[in-house]
């Protein structure tokens, strides 16, 4: 089917989302107002205001009533998803990058950028249920990796702390102590910074995307490689079907480069490989620049991408796609 | 190997000796010489290596001899004289110069030791006067200090030299007889290079030889495919061998840059140039040629960069690669290069001029050598402001003698295409129009092995067409050029024989905007790639012109380069790192159908390893091409084979895969059952993994719209 644009956002998309129902889709972007979409027709719903800076990412809690953003403006802030107010703003020294609720909503891991002389760093927060009883007090704060930390998120029932990001070491961190448990080791891991991890459904799994020009996809307990996707170009996002065994890479030149060579040299398409034989089965085109977020409706019939371009492209997918074999 | 001692042993050692250890300068210790303590260096290239040139020995000095014994008297005189000569050549250091007197006789002893700022300037020196006629009877005899004690050690009494037995070498030709018939290439990414057989029946290489830090620029093969040339700070080596790459001979030549071997392989010319000492001289150029077997320097060049830079295709500034060009055919009995007014042909059997003297040609601009004889072709620009015409003219080796040439008005440049048969020459001549305001291009086309040497003139149908790339046919009698306006030229396919005459040349066929810019014809001639290379991203188009018919197009995006195998049946298009993005290579069957690509990050080069011609003779060859159906029963029946085991393995792959991964998602989904439990406690008791699978219900929903009543009269 032809993709639905939707046009909402004046900078270059960063992080999209889909809430558990695969109704609403979650966008953010280099504009400071995340913004909340049907999932279905691409109608926007509406923006949330508040935010003075590029928002990074987001998470939306299991019954879709309350989204967490980060933003470079050093703060993370909770919204009330249906009404659009600020419930509650947690304040950093530093940009906040990446968030994530723990299963059941009680806490969520967010991640700081290093700024003026400050490291990298996780803080973990306890999310009361009550905003009015919301402090800004961390459980813990976890120090370590060099760089920026572009993504972390929860392992299975909450035990772990899985994190990725510039050094290309993935991190697996007990969630109780704050005690690094596990590194991906040299030989296995990336070669560059990695921009982006995904879990699959279910948990079991997770797939980093880097700069190296590959995905790679780990067990979530025991951080063992299991698969390696090769591409042609720096990979910035990844999603996994939760329906089909399949992996979409999105990505592209390096944006500063896009304007000075053919069209063609970009590949900003969106590409989709077996995720059992590691072999890329197909593209979808359309972006004019690199793809930076990427995500699958939890219903795994549709998936939607955002660029540097500024454009969120939703793509139902058509019958035949479900029928591929390989 | 030794044991390795913890610095607490060491410690205690030094302790029972009575040692300090802290005032001892450990970089003070020397091991006695021959003795390693059983260390052994991990440096196994160190003992191989050619000793390190220290700062402070004495390679600036020389020693001048066979000068005149003179009283006190004459001394200064003398002195001055010497000094004379060698201030001439570089600065001699203050007190450089020292003649020594007999203190007996007064006398001077008719020697004398000179000090250079730098050792070239002294190896200058000793190159330029040894064997300086001072006068009749004093001829300088020059040597270099350093060389002294060496020649000191010399036995007085000549022994025989031991003859080593002799072991046979490898075979070096054992890539050829590879039972697939396969051909192999390398290709440099990264810092790797590596040696592949291009298997196109599995459709991906066989990695040869694998080596990190190869070499410090680039890699070369030698014109029949022996041998691998690697480039070193320290000079050049060829690797060879039957099975893998060993190193069979290393050329010691500091800061080497080029190299470039004989078409025989027999000879193997390096060079280097080097920063003046002083900025305001120009480069100074050294250029070895080494007899590839034995190593050793047959000849050397050395002078100032302009002597190497004179007309060639190099233009005004550097040097022209190769400098020194072979004529054709295996037995690399020529070499020449071009100077100013002059072009100098050397003889490899003596390494000395022909005739001990250059060709004059006034002010010749370039040169090139028939592929295959001793044929010189020369081109010399009008001059006078076109009192004197311009001409090409063909020069037999070793007579001399002008074979034929030919006078050409208000040229502006020329160049020159020999055919690989050396059977014909097409020279591009570029004329300025009447106004002298643009030029316009003809071909004057040579028939070598004709008597007489026919010239045949052709112009393109079009005048003003411009000429975008030329390329004969290889061993045959077709050329093809590209011609026309660049986003869409043309073209042309001539062929040197007519229907019925074979002596003129006629058209074959144009055909019309095509995206090309680059000519490939396979070796084996008939087929021919156009390609659209740079501007044109990477247009491909695979053309039979027997046929006269495109066979197929393709698009090898942003490609650089396209390298035909040997034999003509695969070739390769490259993307090298000229840029950052697409870097790889794609292989390609003869008539474009894509075999394999791999991707390569830093991607350098790509070289098919050649072949040396064959030795079926031609009507043996053209036996086999008339029974091909016959000798490719064997092959095909072979390529179905592989193809069905690949097939097979494919499957057994896919299916192992396919079962760990269900093995590892079944584990999985148990575990993930038995925290279900945990799950809903982190959500407070909210059930909640059954929702998480999605099932697609049909809902059947009516919906009333409108309903109306109408009474219809009923007949």
């Amino acid at each position: 089917m032809r993709p639905i644009l939707m046009k909402g956002h004046e900078r270059p998309l960063t992080f999209l989302k889909y809430n558990r129902e695969g109704d609403l889709l979650f966008s953010c972007a280099k504009d400071h107002n995340p913004t909340v979409w049907f999932a279905d027709n691409g109608e926007r719903l509406g923006t949330y205001r508040g935010h003075n800076g590029a928002v990074w990412s987001c998470d939306i809690s299991r019954d879709s009533s309350r989204l967490i953003t980060g933003s470079a403006d050093q703060t993370s802030k909770l919204w009330d998803v249906q009404t659009g107010t600020q419930l509650y703003t947690f304040n950093f020294d530093s940009p906040a990058r990446s968030v994530d609720f723990a299963v059941g909503e009680k806490l969520a891991a967010i991640t700081t950028d290093p700024f003026m002389g400050l490291p990298s760093a996780i803080h973990v927060k306890r999310i009361t249920r009550d905003p009015d009883d919301q402090t800004g007090e961390s459980v813990y704060i976890l120090k370590g990796p060099q760089g920026r930390i572009n993504r972390a998120i929860w392992g299975p029932l909450n035990k772990t702390i899985i994190s990725a990001g510039e050094d290309a070491v993935i991190r697996i961190w007990d969630s109780e102590t704050g005690k690094l448990l596990k590194e991906s080791d040299k030989e296995d891991g990336h070669k560059k910074p990695m921009t982006s991890l995904s879990k699959s459904t279910d948990g079991s799994h997770f797939i980093t995307g880097s700069l190296d020009k590959s995905a790679k996809l780990w067990d979530s307990r025991t951080l063992t490689l299991i698969k390696t996707y090769v591409t042609e170009r720096p990979v910035n996002a990844v999603a996994m079907s939760p329906l089909l065994d399949h992996v979409v890479l999105g990505g592209g030149q390096d944006a500063s480069a896009v304007t000075t060579t053919d069209h063609r040299a970009g590949k900003f398409e969106a590409k989709f490989y077996g995720k059992i034989f590691q072999e890329e089965i197909g593209g979808v085109k359309g972006h004019f620049g690199p793809i930076n977020a990427l995500a699958f409706n939890p219903d795994g019939k549709s998936f939607s991408s955002g660029g540097e371009d500024g454009y969120v492209r939703l793509h139902h997918f058509d019958h035949d796609y479900f029928s591929i074999k390989i | 190997m030794a044991e390795v001692v913890s610095m607490d042993e060491i410690r205690a050692t030094a302790a029972r000796l009575d040692i300090d250890l802290s005032s001892l300068d450990l970089d003070s210790i020397r091991l006695p010489p021959g003795e390693d303590f059983g260390v052994i260096s991990d440096d196994e290239d160190l003992k191989g290596e050619d000793p390190l040139e220290f700062d402070a020995g004495f390679g600036n000095i020389i020693v001048v001899d066979n000068l005149p014994v003179v009283p006190k008297e004459k001394f200064d005189k003398l002195e001055g004289v010497i000094r004379k000569i060698y201030s001439q050549i570089g600065v001699i250091k203050e007190d450089g110069l020292w003649m020594p007197v007999d203190p007996e006789t007064q006398k001077t002893q008719g020697y004398c030791f000179i000090e250079y700022n730098t050792p070239q300037e002294a190896e200058l020196a000793k190159e330029k006067t040894n064997g300086y006629k001072l006068d009749r009877s004093h001829i300088f005899a020059v040597n270099m200090f350093d060389d002294i004690e060496k020649f000191m050690k010399v036995p007085d009494e000549w022994a025989t030299p031991e003859t080593k037995p002799y072991t046979p070498g490898e075979n070096l030709q054992k890539w050829l007889t590879d039972e697939k018939a396969r051909d192999q290439f390398v290709i440099r990414a990264g810092t790797d290079t590596e040696v592949l057989w291009n298997d196109a029946r599995q459709s991906k290489p066989e990695l040869v030889y694998k080596r990190s830090y190869w070499t410090e620029s680039f890699v070369q093969w030698s014109p029949l495919g022996t041998y691998l040339a690697t480039v070193h700070r320290q000079g050049a080596a060829v690797w060879g061998g039957a099975t893998t790459f060993n190193r069979l001979m290393r050329y010691a030549h500091p800061q080497v840059k080029l190299i470039d071997f004989s078409p025989g392989e027999k000879f193997l010319v390096t060079y280097s140039s080097h920063e003046p000492s002083n900025p305001r001289d120009t480069h100074r150029v050294v250029i070895n040629i080494f007899d590839v077997r034995t190593g050793k320097v047959m000849r050397d060049f050395k002078g100032s960069a302009d002597e190497f830079a004179i007309g060639g295709t190099g233009g005004v500034s550097g040097v022209s690669w190769p400098v020194f060009r072979w004529s054709g055919g295996r037995d690399d009995k020529y070499f020449a290069r071009i100077g100013k007014n002059v072009i100098s042909v050397y003889e490899t059997e003596t390494f000395t001029l022909i005739d001990k003297k250059s060709i004059k040609v006034e002010n010749v601009m370039d040169f090139s050598w028939s592929p295959t004889d001793p044929i010189l072709a020369l081109f010399a620009p009008e001059l006078g402001g076109g009192n004197q015409p311009a001409r090409v003219s063909l020069v037999q080796i070793p007579s001399k003698e002008e074979l034929r040439q030919k006078n050409l008005f208000s040229v502006s440049d020329c160049k020159m295409y020999w055919q690989s048969n050396g059977d014909y020459l097409a020279v591009k001549v570029d004329r300025y129009t009447k106004t002298k305001k643009s030029t316009y291009t003809g071909f004057e086309l040579f028939r070598i092995k004709e008597r007489d040497i026919p010239i045949e003139v052709l112009e393109l149908e079009n005048k003003n067409d411009k000429i975008i790339s030329f390329a004969w046919e290889p061993k045959g009698h077709r050329f093809a050029v590209i011609h026309g306006d660049s986003p869409r030229p043309d073209v042309s396919f001539y062929s040197m024989r007519s229907g019925t005459n074979t002596g003129r040349v006629s058209k074959l066929s144009t055909i019309r905007g095509k995206q090309a810019n680059a000519l490939y014809w396979s070796p084996g001639g008939r087929f021919i790639i156009l390609a659209g290379l740079k501007g044109f991203n990477g247009q491909l188009e695979f053309y039979n012109v027997d046929e006269l018919e495109t066979m197929a197009t393709a698009e090898h995006f942003m490609a650089t380069d396209v390298e035909w195998d040997p034999t003509g049946r695969y070739v390769v298009t490259s993307v090298t790192s000229v840029h950052e993005m697409e870097n790889g290579f794609n292989v390609w069957s003869f008539n474009g159908k894509l075999l394999y690509r791999i991707m390569k990050d830093h991607f350098f080069q790509f070289l098919w390893r050649p072949r040396p011609p064959s030795f079926l003779s031609p009507e043996k060859e053209e036996e086999i091409a008339k029974n091909l159906k016959k000798y490719s029963k064997k092959y095909e029946a072979e390529d179905q084979d592989v193809s069905l085991q690949l097939s097979e393995q494919d499957r057994e792959k896919r299916k192992m895969l396919k079962d760990e991964w269900e093995r590892w998602v079944s584990e999985w989904k148990r575990l993930h059952e038995e925290q279900k439990l945990d799950r809903q406690m982190l959500r407070d008791g909210e059930a909640s993994d059954e929702e998480e699978e999605y099932e697609a219900k049909e809902v059947e929903v009516e919906e009333l719209l409108d309903v109306s009543e109408e009474v219809i009269s009923f007949d």
